[in-house]
C-alpha cells in the first residue's frame, strides 16, 4: 500500500521550537540523546523485537480517513458503546440481578418497606445509596439511547449516499445485525430493575411470544421458567445483556471495522477525488486527534446531559405488579415502531381454526416487521441486481442524484415514522385532545399512504435539484447583479461556476433502464422480465449529467 | 456513449450459470468490469483535480498560532481541573440518608467535574488537530479488493491440495459421515433448554386455571381485606385479588392470572346472555383485568360510558356487554368472573373463570 505525499511530510513535534515555525521541512526523524527520547527509543525497540509491531505502525500510522461531518456517525455509534462497556462494568458491581423479594428498606422513603425483588432493590440502591451511583447509571442509559440512535442515523447515512454498493454490501448486513443487536440491548437492560415499566413491557413480550402458533405458551414457559412473571427473567436477561449480547456486539465492530480498512472509506464527490484515491487526513497525527479527542466530546456531553437530566425514574414507577398500570405507558423510544405495529392492526384478527387459536393481531405486525427488516437488510442486493453493476464504488452519491434510491428510503422512513408515531397514540389524543379512535384511524391512513406520498414527493424533489444543478453547472447561478442593457434592457447576471464547484454538480453515475434481449437460447426469461422491470422504475425518470458537449454548445450559444 | 446494459455478460450471468461469467472476468482486467446498467461516456467533462490549498490563519499568524497553542493547553488543564473538581465533588457532596436533595447535588456536582474532565480533554485535542497540526490532505491510492489473480489461483490450488491429500471429496463415505456427526453434535444441547422450564407441567393447563374457586371472597388489592357488595356503589370500580393471594407462595403468577375489576352499573344497562344470568350480583359485575391481547392490565374505567380501557395498546371493552371488543387489537372479551355474596354480605366468586385468562394461546380454543 503506498501513500503517495502531496507534500513531504511534517517533522516530528513542528510546535516544540515555537509557534512561529510553519509546520517543519522534511527531515529525517532523529533520535536525540535526551533521557526520555531515549527511553522511548529503547521501549520501542524493546516492543518491536517482541511483537513486530512496526509492520503495523508502517501499514495503518499515515493510512488516509476522508473527512466530512457525516462520517461521524458511526463514530459517535461506536463511542457511544465504549462509554455503555465502561458505565455498564461499574453496574455490574452493585447490581444483583435476581428475583428474590426482599422488602425494601433504603432511603427512598416513599417506597420504604415495600415488597420487590432484589434486583428492583439495588436498582434504587445504586441510584440514591452510591455517591456517583445514579450519574453512572443515567450516562448509562443516556449513552444507550445515542447508541441506537446514532445507528440509526448512520444507516440512513450509508443508505442516501449508496455507501452499501459494491464491495461494501456485507458490512451493511453486519452494520444492520448490529442495530437489531443493538436494539436487544436496549430492551434487556430496560428489563433488568424490574419496575412497572419493564416489567409491562416483558408481559407484552410474553403475550407475543404465547401468540405464536403451536409452540407459544411453551416458549413463554420456557423463557420465563415457569408462568409469567416468574423469578428467573431477570437473571436471564442478565446474561444476555452482559455476556452474550456484548460479545457478538464486539466480534461484529471489530469485523465491521476491518471491513472499513480493507475497503478503505468512502469519500464525497469533489474535485481530485477518484474511485481510485482517498483523501484526507492522516491517522497520525491528525486524525487519531480528531477521532481521540471526539470520543471525550461525546463523553462529555452525555456525561453533561447525565448530570442534569433523568432518565428512567425508576422510583416513582415503583415495582412490578402485574396488576396496576398508569395510563400512558411507553416503551423507550427504540422499541416505539414495533409497539405501534400492535396498536395499529384493525380489530378482529384472531381466529380460532380446528380447534387452534391463531392471533393474527400478534402475528400479522411481527411479519409486517419482519418484511420490513429483510427488505432494509437486503436492499444492496436488489439495487446491486437491478443496476447489474459490479464496479466498485468508492465515491458516494448525493442522494439526489439516486432519485429513485432516495425516495424508497423516503418511504422507509415516514413507514417507520408513522408506526413510531403510532406508540404515542394516546399521547397524542390527550395531548391534541382527539379521540384516540380519530388518532389511530389517521395513523393507520398514515402507514400506507403516507410512505407512497413521500415517495412521490421525494422523487419529484430530487429531479427537481438535479435539473437545478444542471442549470447551475450550464448557466452558472444568478449573481444578483442587474445590468441595464444599452436597449433599456434589465438582466440579471448568471455567474458561472469555477470547474472545481461545477465538478461537484456533475460528477456522477447515469444508469439508463435495461433493454430487454433474448438469451443465446433466444429466450426472454422471467428474471430478465422482472429486471427490465425494475430497472425501469428504477432509472425511467433521470437527468443525465452534464457532458462537456452540454458545456461547449453553451459556451458557444453565449 | 457506449450504453452497455445487458450484453452477453449479463445474460450469460442470469442464464447460462457461472461458467460463461468467470471466463469472461479471467479474459477482462480487473478495472473493467462490467458496469451493468450504468452508462459509460467518454464525454464527461474533466476532472479539475485537488483545488489549491488555502493556509489557514494559524499558519499564516504567528500570533494566532501562539494564541491556539494557549487554548489547547488551556483546555487540557481546564480537564485536570475538572477531574480535581469532580473528586472534590464527591467528597463534598455525599448522599445522606433520607435524603433525596443530597443524591441530586451529589449527581450534579459530580456529573459537572466529570464532564469538564471529558470536555478538555476532547475540545482540545480536536482544536489541536484543526488549528496547529499539519493540515494539507494526504492521498492513499485505492486498490481492488478481489484479490489478484495469482493469490486467488493459489487459492484455488491450496484448497484443491488440501482435497487431494486429504481425499474429501474422493473419500466420500468419510466426509457424509463427518458432516452428519458434525450435525448431530449440537442436537444435546438443544435438548439441555428444556431445562429453562420446571418439568412435569404442561403451560396450557397452568394458563387455563387461576386462583379463583367457589366461595373465595373478593380482597382489595393490595391490602386483601375482603369487600362487601353494600361498599361497591354505583358507577365505582375496584381491583380486587382473590384472598389468600398475598400470602401465596407464587404471588406474582397468581396475580398475573387471578386480577380482577370490579364494578357497578345499573343492572338495566346490563345486556346478560344466557347462562351468564346470576353472574352479577346486582349489577356488580367482575371481569379478569388481564387484556386478552397481550395481557396488559386494563386498568382504565370510564365511568360515564362503562368503558375499560387498555393503556398499553387502547384496546377498548364494554362493560354493559359482557366486556366485549369495540376498539383496538384485542379480539375476545374479558373473561367473567362469576360472583355472588356469602352470609355476611361479603362478595365472593361463584368459581374459577370459565375460560383462560390473558393472551391467546395456541391450545385454547
Amino acid at each position: 500500500m503506498s501513500t503517495i505525499e502531496r507534500s513531504t511530510a511534517p517533522g516530528p513535534g513542528p510546535l516544540e521550537s515555537g509557534p512561529t515555525e510553519a509546520p517543519a521541512q522534511a527531515e529525517a526523524p532523529k533520535i536525540s540523546n535526551a533521557p526520555s527520547a531515549r527511553f522511548t527509543s529503547i521501549a520501542a525497540n524493546y516492543i518491536d523485537e517482541r511483537t513486530s509491531i512496526s509492520a503495523v505502525v508502517k501499514e495503518f500510522g499515515r493510512k488516509i480517513f476522508p473527512d466530512h461531518w457525516s462520517f461521524m456517525l458511526g463514530e459517535v455509534a461506536l463511542y457511544s458503546f465504549v462509554i455503555i462497556i465502561l458505565t455498564g462494568t461499574f453496574l455490574t458491581f452493585f447490581f444483583q440481578a435476581s428475583m428474590a423479594p426482599v422488602t425494601y428498606d433504603g432511603s427512598f422513603v416513599p417506597l420504604k418497606g415495600v415488597e420487590m425483588s432484589s434486583a428492583m432493590s439495588s436498582t434504587l440502591n445504586i441510584s440514591f445509596e452510591i455517591r456517583g451511583g445514579l450519574l453512572v447509571r443515567q450516562i448509562h442509559h443516556w449513552a444507550a439511547l445515542l447508541f441506537i440512535a446514532s445507528i440509526g442515523l448512520h444507516m440512513l447515512r450509508i443508505y442516501f449516499t449508496g455507501a452499501f454498493r459494491k464491495p461494501r454490501e456485507l458490512n451493511w448486513v453486519i452494520g444492520f445485525i448490529l442495530f437489531i443487536l443493538a436494539l436487544a440491548e436496549g430492551f434487556t437492560g430496560y428489563s433488568l430493575p424490574d419496575d412497572l415499566l419493564s416489567g409491562n413491557g416483558l408481559r407484552i413480550i410474553d403475550g407475543m411470544v404465547k401468540g405464536v402458533p403451536f409452540a407459544g405458551s411453551w416458549l413463554s414457559y420456557l423463557i420465563f421458567g415457569g408462568e409469567f412473571p416468574g423469578e428467573q427473567i431477570v437473571g436471564r436477561l442478565y446474561t444476555l445483556h452482559i455476556l452474550l449480547l456484548p460479545a457478538i456486539i464486539v466480534a461484529l465492530i471489530a469485523l465491521h471495522l476491518v471491513f472499513v480498512v480493507v475497503h478503505k472509506h468512502t469519500q464525497y464527490a469533489g474535485p481530485g477525488k477518484t474511485n481510485e484515491n482517498v483523501i484526507g487526513y492522516p491517522v497520525l497525527p491528525v486524525y487519531a486527534a480528531k477521532a481521540g479527542g471526539f470520543f471525550f466530546i461525546v463523553f462529555g456531553i452525555v456525561a453533561l446531559i447525565a448530570s442534569f437530566f433523568t432518565i428512567n425514574p425508576i422510583w416513582n414507577y415503583g415495582p412490578y405488579d402485574p396488576s396496576p398500570v398508569s395510563a400512558g405507558t411507553q416503551p423507550d423510544w427504540y422499541i416505539g415502531f414495533a409497539d405501534g405495529a400492535l396498536r395499529l392492526i384493525p380489530p378482529g384478527l384472531e381466529a380460532v381454526i380446528w380447534g387452534h387459536t391463531y392471533s393474527f393481531n400478534i402475528l400479522i405486525p411481527i411479519a409486517v416487521l419482519g418484511l420490513f427488516i429483510v427488505t432494509v437488510l437486503i436492499y444492496p442486493f436488489i439495487e446491486g441486481w437491478v443496476t447489474g453493476d459490479r464496479r466498485e464504488h468508492h465515491i458516494l452519491d448525493r442522494p439526489r442524484n439516486a432519485p429513485t434510491r432516495t425516495a424508497i428510503g423516503a418511504a422507509g422512513v415516514t413507514f417507520y415514522a408513522a408506526l413510531w408515531a403510532a406508540a404515542s397514540s394516546d399521547i397524542i389524543a390527550t395531548h391534541f385532545q382527539l379521540s384516540i379512535e380519530a388518532v389511530i384511524h389517521t395513523i393507520q391512513a398514515t402507514v400506507i399512504l403516507g410512505p407512497i406520498i413521500a415517495y412521490f414527493v421525494a422523487k419529484r424533489v430530487c429531479l427537481a435539484l438535479q435539473k437545478k444543478d444542471r442549470e447551475i453547472a450550464l448557466h452558472g447561478f444568478e449573481s444578483g447583479r442587474i445590468v441595464r442593457l444599452p436597449g433599456g434592457e434589465y438582466i440579471e447576471v448568471h455567474q458561472d461556476v469555477d470547474e472545481y464547484e461545477r465538478w461537484k454538480l456533475v460528477s456522477f453515475n447515469e444508469y439508463k433502464p435495461l433493454m430487454i434481449r433474448p438469451n443465446a437460447r433466444g429466450k426472454i426469461t422471467q428474471t430478465q422480465r422482472l429486471r427490465g422491470r425494475m430497472s425501469n422504475w428504477f432509472f425511467e425518470d433521470r437527468i443525465a449529467p452534464v457532458r462537456k458537449t452540454d458545456v461547449e454548445r453553451q459556451s458557444q450559444h453565449h | 456513449m457506449a450504453h452497455d446494459d445487458s450484453s452477453g455478460k449479463d445474460l450469460a450471468a442470469t442464464s447460462s450459470g457461472a461458467g460463461g461469467l468467470s471466463l469472461d472476468r479471467d479474459l477482462v482486467p480487473s478495472k473493467q468490469v462490467s458496469g451493468g446498467l450504468a452508462v459509460i461516456s467518454d464525454d464527461n467533462l474533466p476532472d479539475p483535480g485537488l483545488p489549491p490549498h488555502r493556509k489557514r490563519v494559524t499558519d499564516q499568524d504567528p500570533k494566532k498560532a501562539s494564541t491556539a497553542q494557549r487554548q489547547v493547553y488551556t483546555l487540557f488543564y481546564l480537564s485536570i481541573a475538572g477531574s480535581i473538581f469532580a473528586i472534590a465533588a464527591y467528597m463534598a457532596f455525599p448522599i445522606n440518608a433520607n435524603d433525596p436533595g443530597s443524591v441530586r447535588l451529589n449527581t450534579v456536582f459530580l456529573g459537572l467535574g466529570i464532564t469538564l474532565a471529558l470536555m478538555g480533554i476532547g475540545l482540545g485535542a480536536v482544536h489541536w488537530a484543526k488549528t496547529l497540526m499539519h493540515d494539507e490532505e494526504g492521498i492513499d491510492i485505492r486498490h481492488p479488493v478481489r484479490s489478484s489473480d495469482e493469490v486467488r489461483a493459489r487459492a484455488v490450488e491450496i484448497f484443491h491440495e488440501g482435497n487431494v491429500e486429504s481425499g474429501f471429496g474422493r473419500r466420500s463415505l468419510i466426509r457424509n459421515s463427518l458432516i452428519g456427526a458434525l450435525v448431530a453434535f449440537p442436537l444435546p444441547a438443544v435438548i439441555l433448554f428444556r431445562g429453562l422450564g420446571p418439568q412435569n407441567e404442561v403451560p396450557s393447563e397452568l394458563l387455563s386455571h387461576t386462583m379463583w374457586k367457589a366461595g373465595a371472597r373478593l380482597t382489595l388489592d393490595p391490602s386483601g381485606l375482603p369487600i362487601k357488595a353494600s361498599d361497591v356503589t354505583l358507577g365505582s370500580a375496584f381491583h380486587i385479588i382473590p384472598e389468600g393471594l398475598n400470602d401465596a407462595p407464587d404471588r406474582l403468577e397468581q396475580k398475573a392470572k387471578a386480577a380482577v375489576l370490579l364494578m357497578r352499573v345499573n343492572p338495566a344497562d346490563l345486556n346478560v346472555s344466557a347462562g351468564r344470568e346470576s353472574w352479577n350480583y346486582d349489577g356488580i359485575v367482575a371481569y379478569s383485568k388481564i387484556c386478552t391481547h397481550v395481557g396488559c392490565p386494563v386498568a382504565l374505567f370510564e365511568q360515564q360510558t362503562h368503558h375499560l380501557l387498555c393503556p398499553c395498546h387502547q384496546s377498548t371493552f364494554d362493560v354493559n356487554n359482557e366486556c366485549e371488543v369495540i376498539f383496538g387489537p384485542a379480539k375476545r372479551p374479558l373473561p367473567q368472573l362469576p360472583i355472588t355474596v356469602d352470609g355476611e354480605g361479603y362478595l365472593i366468586a361463584q368459581s374459577d373463570f370459565h375460560e383462560p385468562v390473558g393472551p391467546s394461546f395456541w391450545e385454547r380454543s
